[in-house]
């Protein structure tokens, strides 16, 4: 996006922020004070990757309150990347959020910074957005800004004894626009808008291009990969939820995805969620989702440097993927314990299974023998467990 | 911008004209089933959340994945 765009955009938000500046009539009520605890395991591909958390949110007075978490994952594994050309994976990250809320009548204001640190990959987003509920609190509009900094590092040492060197930054900003809708007395619509701007070296440096090279004896030879330095995306959320005729919900939901860097991708999601008294929440979920490659994307090139911006990036590969997952939530202490009102505790777990629909699984080479891009076609399995527990005061 | 000035003028009024300007057609005593808590868009933020980022950093697709506000706007 050009940064005349760039300003279209914020001066267009701008006038909408001062707008509803304009308008405070009836009050609104902050969300419950909250602690949770969330631990979370995925596998697959290879990799393993535990995550845990915790986060707190505590009103201070009445229109003021302050929500922090601590979120640390621990990755370890080798990926199919890994498999082809690299050493093994075992890496930390950890993030913190800090986030004030302040209400003012039908109108909330959020500043958030979040910072996250790993060994070769530094990040930090200061985000703030403004929450309006209008028209007889049928709609509300949401608008919100987010900049992101990143220090891009590569581990030129290995998994056990690491050798860091940090080799680039790159920045994005994130402009969102989300309305929701209160249709009828059993329906609610929501529509999101999504533009985010990227710039500097966005680039994975651990995955590289392949060519062919009749002088390697595997008939192919790895190479870094080239990107754009700068990518800009479009994103479009409309969803639904309807309170059926006994009481349990349906949400179906579609997003509309694409970029410079000619990326193409449908969402499609149906959700079912169905209480049994006020004890249990069983919910059931499904997600598909489908794109098309990058336009400077291609599993096996020609020769070295045969265009300018190269990759062989699975993320930016022609892909389909599906999700079924399911959700037990139990809420416990209805009657309250010392300071708690409530709790409820969650156990999640979600099946995806990935499709590559050009990029190829190259791990198998020579066993059998594969010409290069006859090797067959990557694909695999995770599996995603989240328990969580929930405590409101 | 000199295009979205009607607009903008339209938006003002309706913005300035407080809450008895806008007639509701789902009266607030009808949003008991919009206030339960699994019409909430998002019950679970911090789940959420883990889920987009596993997504995000397998698929080219990213971002309008949240929807604005709590379920009903009714508090």
């Amino acid at each position: 996006m050009s940064s005349e765009s760039a300003r279209r955009i914020l001066g267009r938000l701008a006038v909408l922020t001062a707008l509803l500046l304009v308008r405070a009539t009836c009050a609104d009520v902050l969300p419950d004070d909250r602690a949770d605890l969330f631990y979370s395991k995925y596998s697959g591909g290879g990799m393993d990757i535990t995550g845990e958390s915790v986060l707190v949110r505590k009103k201070f007075t009445e229109n003021f309150a302050v929500e922090g978490s601590y979120f640390i994952d621990k990755v370890s594994g080798a990926s199919i990347d890994v498999l082809s050309q690299a050493s093994q994976i075992k890496d930390e990250r950890k993030q913190k959020t800090l986030t004030v809320e302040y209400l003012h009548d039908k109108t909330s204001y959020t500043a958030s910074f979040v910072n996250s640190d790993e060994r070769d990959y530094r990040s930090s987003t200061t985000s703030v957005s403004l929450k309006q509920d209008m028209f007889g609190d049928l709609t509300t509009l949401s608008l919100a800004f987010a900049n992101t900094t990143d220090v891009v590092g590569e581990n030129n040492g290995t998994a056990f004894v690491p050798n860091v060197a940090w080799i680039g930054h790159a920045q994005s900003r994130s402009y969102d626009v989300d309305v929701s809708q209160i249709v009828t007395k059993n329906f609610i619509a929501g529509v999101n808008f999504n533009v985010i701007t990227d710039q500097g070296d966005l680039a994975n440096p651990y995955r590289s291009v392949r060519f062919l090279d009749p002088g390697n004896p595997k008939g192919y030879s790895l190479g870094s990969q080239v990107y754009p330095d700068t990518r800009t995306s479009t994103a479009v959320q409309i969803e639904g939820k309807y309170y059926l005729p006994y009481r349990a919900a349906l949400t179906a939901s579609y997003r509309y995805f694409r970029d410079t860097w000619s990326i193409v991708g449908n969402t499609y999601e149906l959700d079912y969620t169905h209480p049994i008294s006020n004890i249990w929440i069983l919910e059931g979920r499904f997600r598909y989702y489908k794109q098309n490659h990058a336009d400077f994307y291609s599993d096996l090139f020609a020769y070295a440097d045969e265009y300018r911006f190269e990759a062989r990036d699975q993320d930016l590969a022609a892909q389909d993927n599906y999700t079924v997952g399911a959700k037990v939530t139990y809420a416990f202490l209805p009657d309250g314990w010392k300071m708690f009102k409530r709790a409820t505790a969650t156990f999640d777990v979600s099946r995806i299974t990935f499709h590559y629909l050009d990029f190829r699984n190259i791990k198998y080479y020579g066993v059998p023998q594969y010409l290069p891009g006859d090797e067959p076609l990557y694909q695999f399995n995770a599996t995603v467990y989240q328990i969580y527990m929930s405590m409101f005061f | 911008m000199h295009r979205l000035r009607p607009a903008l003028l339209a938006a003002c009024v309706l913005m300035t004209a407080g809450c008895s300007g806008i007639q509701p057609w789902v009266k607030p005593y009808e949003r008991d089933r919009l206030a339960d808590p699994i019409m909430a868009w998002d019950r679970d933020a911090i789940s959420s959340a883990y889920l987009d980022h596993i997504r995000e950093a397998r698929e080219g697709s990213r971002g309008a994945s949240g929807s604005a506000g709590g379920g009903c706007g009714c508090n």
